[in-house]
């Protein structure tokens, strides 16, 4: 009898698992997954490279669509008349979603976008073309301190990443310097590689693009990157600096904190298959972790690290 | 290379052609649905294929759906995506006049050598066509669009003051939302839903689409007359003969293609009406453009599908996108783990070439695919009643306006801009110039402020503007088609236009 009573506990006990994870199972069905910008540029690319393995890790689709304009903002202002439900989920990036409503009305708050997840970002990084007379960053400096105002930063956007990385740089080498917004990192690179901007306030992954085309200078990572060995961090150059666009995953602002968690879990789950870790690497992205239970205090250091820069935007 | 071509040639990959022709044309044809859709939606199906067998698909979809879009604009003086701008301002005149059965034929023999033209420009060429990318900086890029609104004079044919009228309207629309540089606020009226500006293909359904809608219901007679009760097939040898015949208009309208694909940002809508004005301009008798000329609706699709090829030009060579269809294949290729650059043609030109060859492949499937599926077109809109035809487009511009975000304020902006596209042309003003200001009006900004601060930082704002070769050139073209569409003429005498 043992053996027979042994196996029904077994039985009902797997019933009882099945039910209860059949009550919380997130995702049930295909989620929706809205990018805020036009398709090929990094928050495309890397939500591409997550969803080979989402079906993986949740056994369900995920379906992307593009929702661009205003930088990031017209998506951003839109997530709050989704069902909070986690069936829609949206790319959200850092230091624009907190720098955009603080200096403009956008329609949102950065309160209303807060991520579940941030799982990567791109390092801000210094870019010249190959044949630049600019072999270091500090001949780029040196050039700056002689002919103010003379250096042109291309970079994509008014008050985004790059914008606010182009403000902080002039402040920490005490240079004055032009900055150019485009339309996105890959038109302002094809005026890096053009020689119509003299250097590229963009990020790693545009460097890792371009390929040979160009030279970096610095990036704002904390450690050197396996991709580029022989290029310095701005802390080796003597600078504190380690910033960059930092893209997370977010859900409508009343979304229950079950689902968000889920959602987390998920993410990092992908975060963590070697495979898409590599994939990201090669590419110029860094992988980095802030699940949903560290994200209020990640946020509050995120604002006031970039306070300073902020107020120097809004004066503009 | 010959390896590579073989490659393209295995049955697996001739199939994925055939059936990417196929469906990118169906998509392209429905008003509202469009190459960036299409491509954006099968991409995750081409993960687990081999990386050119999947780069295969995504070119002959978007080759399809960029033909596709002729459909439309003959048939129902809609084009199905901005490439097609040009085709209809002849196209649907020569259908109204029975003769879309004409037009359609041709739009595909014009598709497939423009198309061929433009594969083989990236199958041999590309690296050194990239540097005619690189070549363009803001400031050409404003002075391309300023060519691009001068094309209006042409194409108001004598009614330029509306025209004109038409551009302004556009252009204001254009600074609706966010400005890119700078990060202004304009003419929102505080609505956060056009924070992101007026989008350009809810628009173009609406001031195309709409109006004829409109006419449809309120007008007594057919759609289309159906001119001849007999069968007569393709028009082929007809079509040939007039292609014949305009052989230079076609050659000159795939190289234009081929070239406005490779700058950047430009894409088919502007490709489609230079070559149209191009071959308005030289063409022995101008006057009939507009009224259904067959070189109108030649050169228009000659020169958008060669834009295909030449957009993956800098895609390719330096990874920056030429279109929004490419962008989304340049996230494809990176997801397969190609990495894009100068190097992809040598490191990685077996895929490079597998996918060139397949690309070249499908633009030939679409010569029996596009005349088939034409007539089948044809023949449908020809021959259901207006009382269903009306209601299925109806329904299909609200489908297609919505699908582009998932956004019904997309919706409601096709059905303003169309009650107010139909209410202007009782005046006589056209979609074509309201259009292009809304195209060509943020490249003109973007152009013009990012000019303006790179002139200011080297202490030479004029010439920055002026004084470089290929900004001469661009203001000496749009001088030269100024000057013989005879605007300067006409605005004198304009009380009588004709």
């Amino acid at each position: 009898m043992k053996p027979f009573v042994k196996t029904t506990a077994l039985a009902t006990s797997l019933c009882v698992a099945a039910l209860a994870a059949a009550a919380q199972e997130y995702p049930s069905q295909p989620v929706d997954y809205i990018i805020p910008y036009n398709p090929g540029g990094e928050s495309d690319v890397t939500a591409r490279f997550q969803e080979q393995f989402w079906r993986d890790v949740t056994g369900e689709d995920v379906v992307i669509s593009y929702r661009p304009g205003a930088g990031g903002a017209t998506a951003w202002a839109s997530l709050g008349g989704f069902d909070p439900d986690g069936y829609t989920i949206m790319n959200v990036n850092f230091p624009h979603a907190i720098l955009q409503p603080s200096i403009r009305d956008v329609g949102y708050q950065t309160e209303d976008v807060i991520p579940a997840y941030i799982f990567h970002y791109t390092p801000d990084a210094i870019v010249v073309r190959a044949d630049s007379p600019y072999q270091t960053l500090q001949d780029l400096i040196d050039f700056a301190n002689e002919n103010p105002g003379a250096l042109t930063f291309g970079g994509s956007g008014t008050n985004s990443a790059n914008h606010l990385a182009a403000v902080r740089f002039g402040q920490m080498a005490d240079v004055q310097v032009t900055y150019v917004p485009f339309g996105g990192s890959a038109p302002a690179m094809a005026a890096v590689l053009g020689g119509q901007i003299g250097a590229g306030m963009t990020y790693t992954t545009q460097g890792v693009r371009a390929g040979e085309q160009v030279r970096v200078l610095a990036i704002a990572t904390e450690e050197r990157l396996d991709i580029f060995p022989d290029v310095p961090t701005f802390t080796e150059l003597g600078f504190d600096y380690v910033a960059g666009a930092y893209r997370g995953v977010t859900v409508p602002r009343d979304t229950p904190d079950a689902v968000r968690q889920q959602l987390s879990d998920i993410i990092a789950e992908i975060n963590d298959i070697p495979e898409f870790g590599a994939q990201m690497e090669e590419n110029g992205y860094v992988l980095v972790d802030v699940p949903h239970s560290e994200m209020a205090d990640w946020i509050a250091a995120r604002q006031a690290d970039y306070a300073p820069g902020i107020e120097i935007l809004r004066g503009n | 290379m010959l390896g590579a071509l073989a490659a393209a040639l295995s049955l697996e990959n001739l199939l994925l052609a055939l059936l990417g022709v196929i469906g990118g044309t169906i998509i392209g044809a429905l008003p509202g649905l469009s190459a960036t859709m299409a491509v954006a939606v099968l991409v995750p199906f081409t993960f687990t294929m081999d990386p050119s067998s999947g780069l295969i698909v995504l070119g002959a979809i978007y080759t399809g759906a960029i033909y596709g879009g002729a459909y439309s604009a003959i048939l129902v003086n809609t084009p199905g995506t901005p490439a097609a701008i040009a085709t209809s301002m002849d196209g649907f005149p020569m259908a109204r006049r029975g003769d879309g059965d004409l037009a359609v034929t041709l739009s595909c023999l014009g598709s497939v050598v423009g198309g061929t033209v433009g594969a083989l420009a990236l199958l041999f060429l590309a690296p050194p066509l990239s540097q005619i990318a690189l070549s363009f900086g803001p400031v050409e890029y404003f002075w391309l669009a300023i060519f691009g609104l001068s094309l209006i004079a042409t194409l108001s044919r004598g009614a330029t003051l509306l025209g004109l009228i038409g551009g302004a309207i556009g252009l204001i629309l254009s600074c609706v939302g966010s400005a890119v540089v700078g990060g202004d606020v304009r003419y929102t009226f505080g609505q956060t839903s056009l924070l992101g500006g007026i989008p350009v293909i809810p628009a173009l359904i609406g001031l195309y689409c709409v109006p004829v809608l409109i006419d449809m219901v309120i007008r007594p007679e057919a759609h289309l007359e159906r001119r001849a009760e007999t069968v007569r097939g393709f028009r082929f040898r007809e079509a040939f003969g007039l292609m014949r015949r305009s052989k230079f208009n076609v050659i000159r309208s795939a190289l234009i293609g081929t070239g406005v694909g490779i700058v950047p940002a430009a894409g088919g809508s502007v490709a489609g009406l230079v070559a149209y004005s191009e071959a308005r301009r030289t063409a022995r008798v101008p006057e009939a453009f507009g009224d259904g000329a067959p070189d109108g609706v030649i050169a228009s699709e000659a020169a958008n599908s060669a834009t295909v090829g030449g957009g993956f030009v800098p895609t390719l060579v330096l990874g920056i996108p030429g279109t929004p269809p490419d962008a989304i294949i340049l996230g494809a290729l990176l997801v397969q783990g190609i990495r894009t650059g100068p190097q992809l043609f040598t490191q990685q030109a077996d895929i490079v070439f597998t996918f060139t060859f397949g690309l070249l492949i499908a633009t030939l499937l679409m010569l029996p695919t596009g005349l088939i599926i034409g007539r089948y077109a044809f023949r449908l809109i020809v021959s259901v009643p207006k009382t269903a035809l009306a209601p299925a487009i109806a329904f299909l511009t609200v489908v297609g306006a919505f699908a582009i975000e998932a956004n019904t304020f997309h919706v409601a902006i096709m059905v303003a801009l169309g009650i107010f596209g139909w209410l202007v042309a009782r005046i006589g003003l056209e979609p074509s110039p309201i259009v292009l200001g809304l195209i060509l009006g943020p490249i003109a900004e973007a152009g013009f402020v990012q000019g303006w601060l790179i002139g200011g930082a080297s202490g030479n704002r004029l010439g920055m503007f002026f004084g470089q070769p290929i900004s001469i050139g661009i203001i000496a073209m749009t001088a030269i088609t100024l000057a013989s569409s005879g605007v300067f003429k006409r605005a004198v005498s304009q009380g009588n236009p004709e």
